[in-house]
């Protein structure tokens, strides 16, 4: 048997804000990896890196020290054009990731155009459609729409550029539990439909125990602890912190 | 007619809001009554929870009409009372207690000057005598170092600690009865039990009721003795427990949030049509 | 045969959607009285200068000294000058010049405002430094006294006072766009799109100047009461255009020899300076209500 690579392999990741002595550490020296189709969740209270994290590996955040390979190739701060491709990711604030002056259909066809592979019109219906959004929607402007029609908006317009990897940072914490389990429902779809490979930043470790294949709980910068999905249903932890946070989220 | 019971501390019948001049009222015949318990009030955004909680403490904006065949605080009729009176009203014999600490604290003013102000505004006493309770008052909250976190400002504590200066400065005058408005969504997940462990703890020791408004239905089940569930300005029904939970919509949101302890494949969604059925609204 | 239909929904769509905005933004308006006033000035103004030859009810340069200081009347309703020209005549032509000042200032002002301040916002670091700093130079001068060292070293004209009003008036604008795209650059939907590879051209052009255009115009038309203001004193102090052109600036200048005899000649051209100053505030004051959702009101 062939082991295959992993689709995501962090090692010794470091994240620094600032210069000299008042710089400040967020990240340090971290290091995880991810299998292809595989959900990997990470937990923490606010401020603890889960966050800078996820920019990292976005490409967003350009402060980090370490390496990052994602499918199979080492990434450097500014991605080529092909790295660009492998990644893409969910936001938090439903009201603020779509363009308020852009029609739907522009939202969608944006990655399209940017990356220069045409206007990409054609692809607008079917990408409302597998987010079982309707495709009249196409013409509307984002503040027409419901928190949770935005967010599989900004689902659909992550997929469009087909990436194997998507980031989710807290992509239902603004939401209604009602809608939240719609979105979470399409994302677990999604991922079976095109074998996608999801990190996923969260507050709420009950999302996280849903939506995961393993956990990693995040403090202080570092990891203090990682979980199976097993551990997380048995209630087993192996830190302090990280059973503190459990009990707390199983009020 | 029955004798008036003193032990009720709000009584509200058929309590309506409306907005401008929107066909359907955002809040729509709610009656319910509180005593010294904890009442819990859960539903969707848009629900009309929270406009139900701003209602009674008459703080609905301008365009906002509230009506009401009768709404009760403590023996006063809260519909026909003046602004003046209701001055004094809130923050003394009633509180509200806001989502984000950050935005209901005072930016420019420390923190002990601020429990003070709350103090000298209530409470018929001296200055000296002001910044005496308030000192008190956030020992009973709990906050360590007290003579450092009075100089401080609100940018410079934390999430949990300011809703618990929040909490001090709200119960401070021992009022009748506390709204607290999604006190806990602000906060990380490690601190809210505590937030509401001591807001239960004062509410308790004061007599007072306290009105849990939140969107959570676990912690609100958890926290409070009962649950009112409020769909499109409407109570659906009011519970004990979530077991007992008839009506659709309830259900549906017990089922719609993940659950630790009872692990599902896929997340039941709510039934809009089966709810609407049941709930008919134009 | 369905193939026809299709495409004329299509091509409706866009239609009707750009009449349903139109109609919102009368809608809005018809809750803004004084600014209504406003836009209805104007657009007479503009009208009144475009038909100006078919108004005015006398040659505006034609000098009939029998005719001078004339008060006020049905024959001259603004009365006649010095030189006995109808001043209607040349308030009505005046406006002309008044109109184009105002769009040359604000055509130049606009976009090199936005521009830089796009840029400068968008760019950061020390492209952000170096344009601010001169930007800030540029501010810190007295905007008239500038003007009147341009028109003194170029020579006296309208053209001068445009671009003499112009080089005062853009770092006001760049500053504002700055401020605006520091904010809209942070956003996730800007986020989202360096993600899917857009270029840094295409985020500024396409993402940040179009979120910064709202408040860029409202201060262009605020600006344009400051604008005839300006112009008025330049033309007032000799400076803006020249004699015979009937300037109001400069109306009032002349006729400021006659102001205890012969008000009108002063006073008329200084209401039509007035009102429309007014005007373009109240517009602007609406505008901002109507465009920035920030200074909406309840």
């Amino acid at each position: 048997m062939i082991p295959t690579p992993p689709m995501i392999d962090v090692q010794e990741l470091s994240v620094s804000f600032g210069n000299g002595a008042s710089a400040r550490q967020v990240v340090k020296n971290v290091s995880f990896s991810v299998a292809k189709g595989e959900t990997l969740g990470i937990v923490g209270e606010s401020g603890c890196g889960k966050s800078t994290v996820l920019r990292s590996l976005a490409g967003l955040d350009r402060h980090w020290n370490g390496r990052i390979n994602l499918a199979g190739t080492d990434v450097d701060k500014v991605r080529t054009r092909d790295q660009m491709l492998l990644t893409q990711m969910v936001f938090q604030d439903p009201y603020g990731s779509l363009h308020p002056r852009h029609r739907i259909s522009r939202v969608l066809t944006e990655p399209i155009r940017a990356m220069g592979l045409g206007k990409g019109w054609d692809k607008v219906d079917a990408a409302l459609q597998q987010v079982g959004l309707p495709v009249s929607f196409a013409d509307r402007f984002p503040h027409q729409l419901s928190g949770g029609q935005r967010q599989r908006v900004a689902i659909a317009r992550a997929l469009m550029l087909q990436p194997q990897i998507i980031l989710l940072d807290e992509p239902t914490s603004a939401l209604d539990v009602s809608v939240q389990a719609e979105v979470l429902n399409l994302l677990a779809d999604l991922k079976d439909e095109r074998q996608l490979t999801y990190v996923l930043v969260s507050h709420d470790l009950g999302v996280i125990a849903h939506m995961c294949d393993r956990v990693l709980v995040m403090k202080g910068g570092v990891f203090v602890d990682a979980l199976s999905r097993e551990d997380l249903y048995e209630g087993r932890t192996h830190n302090d912190y990280s059973r503190m946070l459990f009990e707390a989220s199983a009020l | 007619m029955p004798a008036p019971d003193q032990d009720l501390i709000l009584t509200a019948r058929n309590l309506s809001v409306r907005f401008g001049r929107l066909a359907r009222p955002a809040v729509e015949n709610v009656s319910f009554d509180l005593r010294a318990e904890r009442l819990g009030i859960v539903g969707e955004s848009g629900s009309g929870k929270s406009t139900l909680g701003r209602a009674i403490m008459r703080l609905l904006p301008s365009i906002g009409r509230a009506s009401a065949d009768e709404l009760m605080f403590d023996g006063m009729p809260l519909l026909s009372t003046t602004e003046k009176q209701m001055r004094k009203l809130r923050g003394n014999r009633m509180a509200l207690i806001m989502q984000d600490p950050r935005y209901s604290l005072n930016p420019v003013l420390p923190i002990g000057k601020q429990v003070a102000e709350a103090a000298l505004l209530h409470l018929p006493v001296s200055k000296a005598k002001a910044y005496e309770l308030a000192r008190g008052m956030l020992e009973r909250v709990r906050i360590a170092d007290i003579e450092r976190t009075m100089k401080l400002y609100p940018h410079q504590i934390s999430g949990g600690m300011g809703q618990r200066v929040m909490i001090a400065m709200m119960l401070l005058a021992k009022p009748r009865m506390v709204i607290a408005d999604e006190p806990t969504s602000a906060l990380d997940v490690s601190v809210r039990g505590d937030v509401l462990k001591l807001l239960d703890e004062l509410v308790r020791e004061n007599d007072a009721g306290l009105i849990l408004i939140s969107h959570d239905i676990r912690m609100v089940a958890a926290f409070c003795e009962r649950i009112m569930v409020m769909y499109k300005g409407r109570v659906v029904e009011i519970l004990t427990s979530l077991d007992e939970a008839q009506h659709p919509y309830t259900r549906g949101l017990i089922a719609a949030m993940p659950d630790l302890h009872a692990p599902v494949h896929r997340l039941k969604i709510l039934d809009r049509t089966a709810i609407d059925a049941l709930e008919p609204r134009p | 045969m369905s193939a026809p239909h299709v495409s004329s929904t299509v091509a409706v769509r866009p239609r009707s959607a750009i009449l349903s905005g139109l109609a919102l933004v009368w809608e809005k308006l018809s809750h803004e009285p004084v600014g209504l006033i406003g836009f209805v000035f104007l657009g007479l103004l503009i009208l009144v200068a475009a038909l100006a030859p078919a108004i005015a009810p006398f040659d505006p340069a034609a000098q009939n000294l029998q005719a001078a200081f004339l008060p006020p009347s049905w024959a001259h309703l603004a009365g006649t000058d010095e030189f006995g020209r109808d001043i209607l005549s040349r308030l009505i032509y005046g406006a002309r010049i008044t109109i184009s000042t105002i769009l040359s200032v604000t055509l130049i002002v606009g976009p090199i405002g936005l521009i830089i301040g796009v840029v400068s916002g968008f760019v950061g670091g020390r492209t952000d430094a170096i344009l601010m700093r001169f930007t800030d130079i540029v501010l810190s001068f007295p905007s008239l006294i500038l003007a009147l060292a341009f028109a003194a070293a170029l020579g006296a004209g309208l053209g001068t006072a445009i671009v003499a009003i112009s080089l005062t008036s853009w770092p006001a604008i760049a500053r504002l766009a700055r401020a605006e795209a520091l904010i809209v650059r942070n956003t996730d939907y800007v986020a989202a799109a360096r993600l899917y590879g857009a270029s840094p051209l295409r985020l500024l052009f396409l993402y940040i100047a179009p979120m910064c255009i709202p408040s860029v115009v409202v201060r262009l038309t605020l600006n344009m009461a400051g604008i005839i203001l300006t112009a008025a004193s330049l033309g007032f102090l000799g400076l803006g255009a020249q004699p015979p052109a009937p300037e109001w600036g400069a109306m009032i200048s002349s006729g400021r020899k006659f102001m205890l005899d012969h008000w009108w000649v002063a006073v008329m051209p200084g209401i039509a300076i007035l009102l429309t100053s007014l005007a373009f505030n109240l517009v602007g004051d609406t505008l901002r209500d109507l465009l920035d959702p920030r200074h909406a009101r309840a």
